[in-house]
């Protein structure tokens, strides 16, 4: 098996064009799960950790670049806890400190889980996914990124460069319902992120349909019936409870050896009325 | 948790001595099986059905055989002895012409390369014709034909005692259901199996009881027992699913065909397939009692899924009858307990044995009745509370120590922790951030064990040890099976103290000597321990008459002439249940009990399990270290299997096999252990030290639930209990 470890963009693309049947590997801790229960051959590698288009944290603007080689370890802490905060909250609940300090967002963006933990966190923000392949470049919205479970617009020989994720002003978290402490698969969850400005609530939620799933009829509705300040915004009560119910109703989530469609629907519904509570006065 | 017994020998009984293997397990320098390597060495690998019930219409290797680097495949029909089984024979090493669940071998591969083993298997073509599976163990009787010659029923067994048609005034009745839990061992199945000179087979395995594996190995090689030699490799944790053979006879009918060594491991989701689970349990439990609480009639039926073969359900059966009221004074009592056959994952040992089960329903009784007398579950315990010279429900009284009103009082005695701090990675939910401070209610739960200590019904237990002392250099030789224990520590502590040495050497543990049976019941410690024990004064008595009165110098006297003496240890006779399961069937008891606090978001039916107050009946510690290792490793399994561990098996297949899916407590999830020792010394037990293995597990699960009931008002009358069981 020949690994090749690329030191610039440029040539990590050739490589994947020279060889189409290569598996990129970044932090391999889904790659390798796969390899080792027999699911997926390697011949080749191409390794992305050196190539330094995808390293790095970038503040531009309004906007944090966020390289694909970045791991969780490092979406923990600052500058990323500072400016985006749920994403930080959502690093931190991916499996255990090994794990963390070896995947990266863009495993986690390529692999395109629906239980992937920061997927549900770039819906709620309206994040981008800077895509490269041969001498193509392009930003997908998240919104259209997905197409099915673990399927996305990602073709072979393209490589996640970058996530562009806007800061905003306003309260945000990440809640993931999972029946142990640490090292556990999403049973739900779900992101929520306010923002101020565009006087907008978003909301991502994960392990609840065959993709990461965006609430949009909930939000808007929410952010017509808030009453907004320059300093955060309120939601009544029963707007609060309702507001819980028609996220629930998003949820398109299946029965499984991990919980049942009819238990993440409820779940998605507390944590959307305990999020918007935390989120709002 | 300190405790100071024992003598001053350094690293002697009593001591918190180190364990011989520790530093290097520590630094991932200890060898386990799975480490193994031999020159020119084959790997080994099994076909396994993928259909719980089916009909093998034909098998054709050929493809298999085509694959460069492949060596032998072998199928029923190369198996000189097709039959095994760890208390009675009726599993083939490889299925002939019917498969009764799904991961049953059906062929084996040896190849150079583990892939090629795995690609040759993947191209071995079995016709099978698929047959519905039966899976619901309540249909098991019931069905026109058994789906094996020797039947459904493994064990049918009712135990009366008084007059079951007595009623006290207070009832309560209750159903309960205990999910498949499996040992979840680190470090996944692994052998070595090499051929020798002599026309035998020598196999380094991974295992707990290596004679009983060597005789079923000899005799599906149709070789006798002395050709047949296996040494223990490096165990990573067993907890009962290695007492079944595994990858045995695979690795000698491989390597004695190939004629090269054959190593065989498992990946983890073959593991969870191929060993022995936990048995499923449904329980109808009634007590009836006086208004003040006192316990008057207990019936109950039991039904244990024993899954597609034998294995242990004979004798699980047993302790999940005998011990189905827990340790309480009950003068009348009908007790109907059943293990079935059907087409799911076989079950059989696992830590607690047949008791676990029975005391989550007991202790679920026992609020239930605490709270119909008014009354607190403590005092309703103690009022109950068994102690030498009462009967068992099998009429056997009680002889050695057992203190089960002093388990309560100390373990009810222990401070509760502080309340909840402000954090919420300590709440339920932990990192993921679900639970605000005022989502979260606490519970409190108390629970009490009890169970048998060493095999039971008449079996002919023993232990040999053997004690060699060169030049003042002593050797200890025993069979008994580490599997992380730390039976090797006791070994030396033993020796250390008998024979007043520093320094003591563990033999490799192999069947060139006698047995020192299973190490399973909590009993090597007094087996075991007890044969060691005897050796060491055996030795130390020809020392002495060596020195013929002058002072004992170990060197000298052994420096021309070593001292080299075995001996044998047995406990006591135990006699079989009689047909209203009467009998004096058990050598010995420990009992323990266990307060747990829990943190529950009852909304997302999410758990934190806080703390564990515990007190254990241990006769006499031996190492403090130890027993509080076995304390809270035993308290993470009852954890696990109150909030998080099951196997889910649908339609006769396992749904989970993996550690992704099959969740185990984390560190994150362990909760901190407070534990108190009660030493009431056994007599007739070495140093008057019981086994402390199991009774860690079996109430700390009911505590845990009677803690989330505590915190809910759910009524989590199964286990684990799972979020969605919690919720409105
Ligand atoms: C024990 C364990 C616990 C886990 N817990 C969690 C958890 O709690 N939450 C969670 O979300 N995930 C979890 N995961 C899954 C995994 O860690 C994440 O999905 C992680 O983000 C994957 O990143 P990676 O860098 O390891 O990807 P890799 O394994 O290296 O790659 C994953 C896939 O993406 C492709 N790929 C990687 N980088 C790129 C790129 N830049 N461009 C194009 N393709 C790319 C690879 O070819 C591969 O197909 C867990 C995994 C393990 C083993």
């Amino acid at each position: 098996m020949a690994v090749i470890v690329p030191e610039s963009l440029e040539s990590a693309l050739a490589a994947l064009t020279a060889y189409p049947d290569a598996a990129v590997l970044a932090g391999g801790t889904d790659l390798m799960v796969e390899v080792n229960d027999g699911r997926r051959p390697l011949t080749r590698v191409v390794a992305v950790g050196r190539v330094p288009e995808l390293t790095g944290i970038r503040v531009d603007g309004a906007t944090v670049v966020i390289g694909a080689a970045t791991t969780f370890a490092q979406l923990e802490r600052d500058p990323v806890a500072e400016l985006v905060p749920a994403l930080a909250y959502a690093a931190r609940t991916v499996g255990s400190p090994q794990i963390r300090n070896a995947a990266t967002i863009g495993g986690n963006v390529a692999t395109a889980s629906p239980a992937g933990d920061a997927l549900p966190v770039l819906v709620a923000l309206g994040a981008s996914v800077e895509i490269a392949g041969g001498n193509r470049r392009r930003l997908v919205p998240i919104a259209d990124y997905f197409t099915g479970p673990k399927r996305s617009v990602l073709d072979a020989g393209e490589l996640v460069v970058a996530v562009q994720v806007p800061v905003l002003r306003g309260a945000q978290d990440y809640l993931k319902v999972g029946v142990r402490n640490a090292m556990v698969i999403a049973v739900a969850s779900l992101a929520i992120a306010v923002d101020l400005e565009a006087r907008r609530v978003g909301i991502g939620l994960g392990s609840v349909g065959p993709t990461p799933l965006a609430a949009p009829e909930a939000c808007s509705w929410v952010a017509s019936r808030a009453r907004w300040r320059s300093d955060g915004v309120e939601v009544a009560d029963e707007d609060v409870v309702e507001f819980g119910e028609r996220v629930a109703g998003a949820a398109r989530p299946i029965d499984d050896h991990r919980g049942t469609a009819r238990y993440r629907r409820h779940a998605v519904s507390v944590m959307a009325r305990r999020a918007l509570r935390r989120c709002t006065r | 948790m300190s405790v100071e017994v024992g003598t001053r020998t350094a690293g002697g009984i009593g001591q918190r001595a180190i364990r011989p293997d520790g530093v290097a397990k520590v630094r991932g320098e200890f060898a386990f099986a799975g480490d193994l390597w031999a020159e020119g060495m084959l790997w080994g690998q099994a076909l396994r059905s993928p259909h719980p019930s089916a009909r093998i219409r034909g098998i054709d290797v050929g493809p298999a055989l085509l694959i460069t680097g492949v060596h032998a495949v072998l199928t029923a029909d190369d198996v000189p002895v097709n039959r095994y089984g760890l208390e009675h024979r009726d599993q083939a090493v490889l299925a002939g012409d019917v498969v009764r669940y799904a991961g049953e071998p059906v062929a084996i591969v040896a190849a150079d390369h583990p892939d090629t083993a795995r690609r040759a298997c993947a191209a071995i073509v079995v016709d099978y014709e698929v047959l519905a599976p039966l899976v619901d163990p309540g249909l098991s009787q019931s069905v026109e034909r058994p789906i094996h010659p020797d039947g459904n029923v493994f064990r049918d067994l009712v135990i009366r005692r008084g007059n079951p048609d007595s009623r006290g005034p207070v009832v309560v009745e209750g159903d309960y259901e205990i999910g498949m839990q499996d040992q979840a061992f680190m470090g996944p199945e692994a052998g070595l199996a090499s051929p020798a000179a002599d026309g035998g087979v020598d196999l380094v395995v991974s295992t707990q009881w290596l004679h009983n594996d060597r005789d079923q190995v000899a005799d599906c090689l149709g070789l006798a027992p002395e050709l047949v030699r296996l040494t223990l490799g490096g165990v990573g944790g067993a907890f009962g699913a290695r007492e079944d053979v595994s990858l045995h006879i695979h690795a000698c009918l491989l390597a004695v065909r190939t004629g090269r060594p054959v190593k065989i491991v498992y990946s983890r989701t073959e593991s969870f397939l191929g060993h022995v689970h936990r048995h499923p349990a449904r329980i109808w439990m009634r007590h009836t009692a006086r208004p003040n609480g006192e316990i008057v009639s207990v019936e109950s039926r039991i039904l244990l899924d024993g899954g597609a073969y034998r294995s242990s359900s004979y004798h699980v059966t047993a302790n999940a009858a005998c011990f189905a009221a827990g340790p309480y004074r009950v003068p009348n009592a009908l007790v109907h307990a059943i293990a079935v056959r059907t087409n799911n994952p076989p079950c059989g040992a696992m830590r607690g044995f047949g008791v676990v089960q029975s005391c989550f329903a007991h202790e679920a009784q026992m609020d239930l009745l605490a709270s119909a007398c008014g009354l607190d579950p403590v005092e309703v315990r103690l009022r109950n509370a068994l102690a030498p010279g009462d009967e068992l429900l099998t009429g056997q009284r009680i002889e050695g120590a057992l203190p089960v009103a002093e388990v309560i009082r100390a373990c009810a005695a222990l401070p509760l922790p502080a309340p909840a701090v402000d954090d919420v990675l300590a709440r339920p939910g932990g990192a993921g951030r679900t639970a605000g401070a005022r989502d979260v209610r606490r519970g409190v739960g108390f629970a009490v064990g009890f169970k048998n200590l060493m095999y039971a019904e008449g079996y002919m237990d023993g232990s040999v040890a053997r004690c060699r002392i060169d030049g003042g250099v002593v050797t200890i030789a025993c069979a008994a099976a580490e599997v992380g224990q730390g039976f090797v520590t006791l070994v030396q502590q033993i020796a250390r103290t008998v024979l007043d040495v520093d320094d003591v050497i563990v033999a490799p543990a192999d069947t060139d000597m006698g047995s020192a049976g299973s190490t399973s019941a909590s009993r090597q410690t007094m087996m075991s321990g007890g044969a060691v024990e005897k050796v060491c004064r055996a030795a130390r008595a020809e020392l002495e008459r060596r020195a013929g009165g002058d002072e004992v110098d170990i060197a000298a006297l052994t420096a021309r002439e070593p001292v080299d003496v075995t001996e044998e240890y047995h406990h006591r006779l135990t006699h079989p249940l009689d047909a209203d399961g009467q009998g004096d069937a058990h050598v010995s008891f420990a009992c323990a009990a266990h307060r747990a606090v829990v943190d529950v978001d009852p909304e997302l039916g999410l758990v934190r399990v806080v703390h564990l107050a515990t007190s254990q009946d241990v006769g006499r510690v031996l190492n403090p270290l130890q027993v509080t290792g076995q304390i809270e490793g035993g308290i993470a399994q009852g954890v696990g299997l109150a909030v998080m561990e099951e196997l889910i098996v649908e339609g006769g297949q396992v749904r989970n096999a993996s550690f992704t899916d099959y969740l185990i407590p984390t560190a994150l999830d362990a909760p901190t252990v407070d534990a108190v020792l009660i030493e009431e010394p056994e007599p007739g037990a070495p140093f008057g030290a019981k086994g402390v293995g199991e009774p860690p597990t079996i109430s700390s699960t009911p505590a845990i639930v009677a803690a989330i009931r505590d915190a809910t008002d759910a009524a989590c009358t199964r286990v684990p209990v799972r979020p969605r069981d919690l919720v409105p």
